[in-house]
């Protein structure tokens, strides 16, 4: 490869991102409300809920788009809880969004090489002349797209304007450029909606494949409960901006707050009768 | 036109990213430009040299200014006042301290890019109409300063006179040598915005134009960028002030009004918004076309109007065309000239076996 990784600073299996105690009102609405969540560095951790449980809000938060009223946000030992969301991703963070946030008109080739911003340094004056010093950079980053490219598959959709391609690629090109950023932690904000079977499945190969090849942690908020049960190491459950349950998904599955949240309480119904 | 493209295979990614990716298009290009930009132009008349002359000046101050509104999203329509800053300031270095062009036009233009930073503020939180506003501010507060401060306006008449640059020694006082001057510079321009546009800081001004969310998560600092637009937009303004200045032996407010910068975003519009031959198709095409209503007035119109009505029809007709042909290509055109220019050749490509 031709650019170093940066080593996460927090060691295999300890804490990486340590949410805590955050709470988040808009007006009267308590959107997200004492919530701690902590993730482990090489987890897939997801985090389940109903419409309105405040999973988005949480991520929003994490990613900097949201100040939380109160608690803290710590990531590889820096409190991050203020940073701005171009900090935020400097210090190693990237997300995906659930309606999909590409640069439409730009290429395919461009969207994902703006994902690798943080990592280049050409300024203006640079810039302005080109030749030498922000070639050179244009060239070694490029390696490492066409890397991306090469793992997602994309390698005929280069040049395409990336608002032309299907719903399924273009969730594909985001993830590629959130990859771009050689995230430690990944946010990943229902990769998989809008997607039917066997794009489910690619997809949730990729998250896979990145979680192994590269020890990325992902933070997966996602619908499918099967999906979600089958890739995840911890689960979190929000109800109504609370965390109602955590653990690992056969923990979770028998949760009975869980079950109540989730299938509005027939499993009392189903117990009385 | 008269090659394929099929066979010219890249061997690095080098290669790939040129800015014209096949030797024969590179060197088709450059004899072309050489010819007709460079070598026709010492056979033409005083007056059309003159005329290239503002045109070369306009592909300068149309370039910076689409940077900032065909790049980067943010309108400003104080274009104007920020080429009278660069202008202004030139002149001062050259009458007070007898400085050569190659110190006061990049002066100019730094000064310009400071006044521009300090515009470019509002930018964070206004968008839009607001951000238009806040320009048109910024264009009548530098206009008013600048005619009231004395030791600005250089007197009663807010008008400092500065000799034609010389080069090697040699003054530049025919239009022809003034030309090959400002030639350099518009092409200097147009190389480093192509390649501005086309690396890191070029790509982020589109980012935050096309989606400012998605560009804050990919880790840019969007105010920051706002700001670098800005500066380097008005840095455009200041040289192209300068060099008009330059040209026309004064540098005086009044060429920099309010209508001044309705030209240049009437170039950007009609040119073509985020594109460098857009800007260069906008310049000749907005520079052109009141000497050609003119010329067509002149010969047709004494028909109709009488030789007065005339004399205050040609500016007036001016602005409404402008105003008009604004409203035509943002309905019809959106991408302006630079698309025109763009299906002809896309046409010629595979012609003819278009399919």
């Amino acid at each position: 490869m031709a650019i170093d990784r940066t080593e996460p600073t927090t060691a295999p299996g300890q804490i990486q991102l340590a949410v805590t105690g955050v709470s988040k009102r808009f007006g009267g609405v308590r959107a997200v409300e004492d919530v701690s969540i902590a993730v482990r560095r090489g987890a897939i951790a997801s985090v389940i809920g109903p419409n309105g449980a405040g999973k988005t809000s949480l991520l929003n938060m994490i990613s900097g788009f949201y100040k939380p009223d109160t608690g803290s946000i710590v990531f590889d030992g820096t409190d991050i809880t203020r940073f701005r969301p171009s900090e935020i991703a400097a210090c190693g963070i990237a997300r995906t969004f659930q309606n999909i946030a590409l640069f439409s008109g730009m290429t395919v080739l461009d969207n994902i090489m703006l994902g690798r911003h943080v990592h280049m340094k050409a300024g203006i004056l640079s810039s302005l002349v080109y030749w030498g010093l922000a070639q050179r950079e244009e060239v070694r980053h490029r390696a490492r797209v066409e890397e991306l490219i090469d793992f997602l598959g994309l390698q005929d959709l280069r040049r395409q304007p990336a608002g032309a391609l299907a719903y399924g690629l273009r969730k594909r090109v985001e993830l590629a450029r959130a990859l771009a950023l050689d995230p430690k932690v990944l946010l990943l904000d229902e990769p998989m909606g809008g997607m039917n079977q066997e794009e489910k499945e690619d997809m949730a190969r990729y998250i896979l494949d990145v979680n192994e090849q590269w020890g990325t942690t992902v933070i997966l908020i996602e619908h499918d409960m099967a999906l979600v049960m089958d890739i995840s190491d911890r689960v979190s459950v929000l109800d109504r901006g609370r965390k109602i349950a955590e653990g690992t998904p056969a923990e979770v599955q028998r949760n009975p707050d869980v079950m109540r949240a989730y299938l509005g309480g027939v499993a009392e119904e189903e117990q009385a009768a | 036109m008269f090659y394929r493209e099929a066979g010219a295979f890249k061997t690095n990614y080098a290669a790939d990213m040129a800015l014209y990716p096949l030797p024969i298009t590179r060197w088709a290009v450059v004899a072309t430009a050489v010819l007709f930009i460079v070598i026709a132009p010492m056979f033409f008349g005083e007056y059309v040299v003159s005329l290239l002359n503002l045109i070369l000046i306009a592909v300068v101050g149309a370039l910076g200014l689409n940077i900032l509104v065909g790049y980067s999203g943010q309108i400003s329509i104080g274009h104007g006042a920020f080429m009278s800053v660069g202008a202004y300031t030139a002149a001062h270095l050259v009458v007070a301290l007898h400085l050569p062009f190659w110190v006061t036009i990049p002066a100019g233009g730094i000064m310009a890019a400071l006044v521009g930073l300090v515009v470019g503020i509002p930018s964070l939180r206004v968008k839009g109409i607001y951000l238009c506003i806040s320009t048109l501010a910024a264009q009548l507060i530098i206009e008013w300063t600048i005619n009231h401060v004395q030791w600005i306006s250089g007197g009663v008449q807010a008008s400092i006179q500065i000799p034609r640059p010389s080069v090697f020694g040699v003054a530049l006082v025919h239009e022809r040598q003034i030309y090959l001057f400002l030639l350099a510079f518009a092409i200097i321009a147009i190389v480093a915005t192509q390649n501005l546009v086309r690396s890191r800081i070029g790509r982020a001004f589109i980012a935050i134009r096309d989606q400012d969310i998605a560009a804050e998560i990919i880790g840019i600092n969007i105010f920051r960028y706002k700001l670098y637009a800005f500066a380097i937009s008005s840095f455009y303004a200041g040289v192209a002030g300068a060099l008009e200045s330059y040209y026309l032996g004064i540098a005086n407010y009044e060429q920099f009004q309010i209508d001044v910068s309705i030209d240049y975003l009437a170039m950007v519009i009609i040119g073509g918004l985020g594109s460098v031959l857009g800007s260069v198709f906008g310049a000749v095409f907005v520079t052109l076309l009141p000497v050609v209503t003119r010329i067509v007035l002149d010969s047709a119109g004494r028909v109709f109007f009488s030789y007065s009505d005339l004399l205050s029809l040609v500016p007036n007709l001016r602005l409404v065309m402008f105003g008009g042909l604004i409203i035509f290509f943002l309905v019809v055109e959106p991408d302006g000239l630079n698309r025109l220019w763009g299906n002809i050749r896309n046409y010629f490509r595979m012609w003819p076996f278009s399919y």
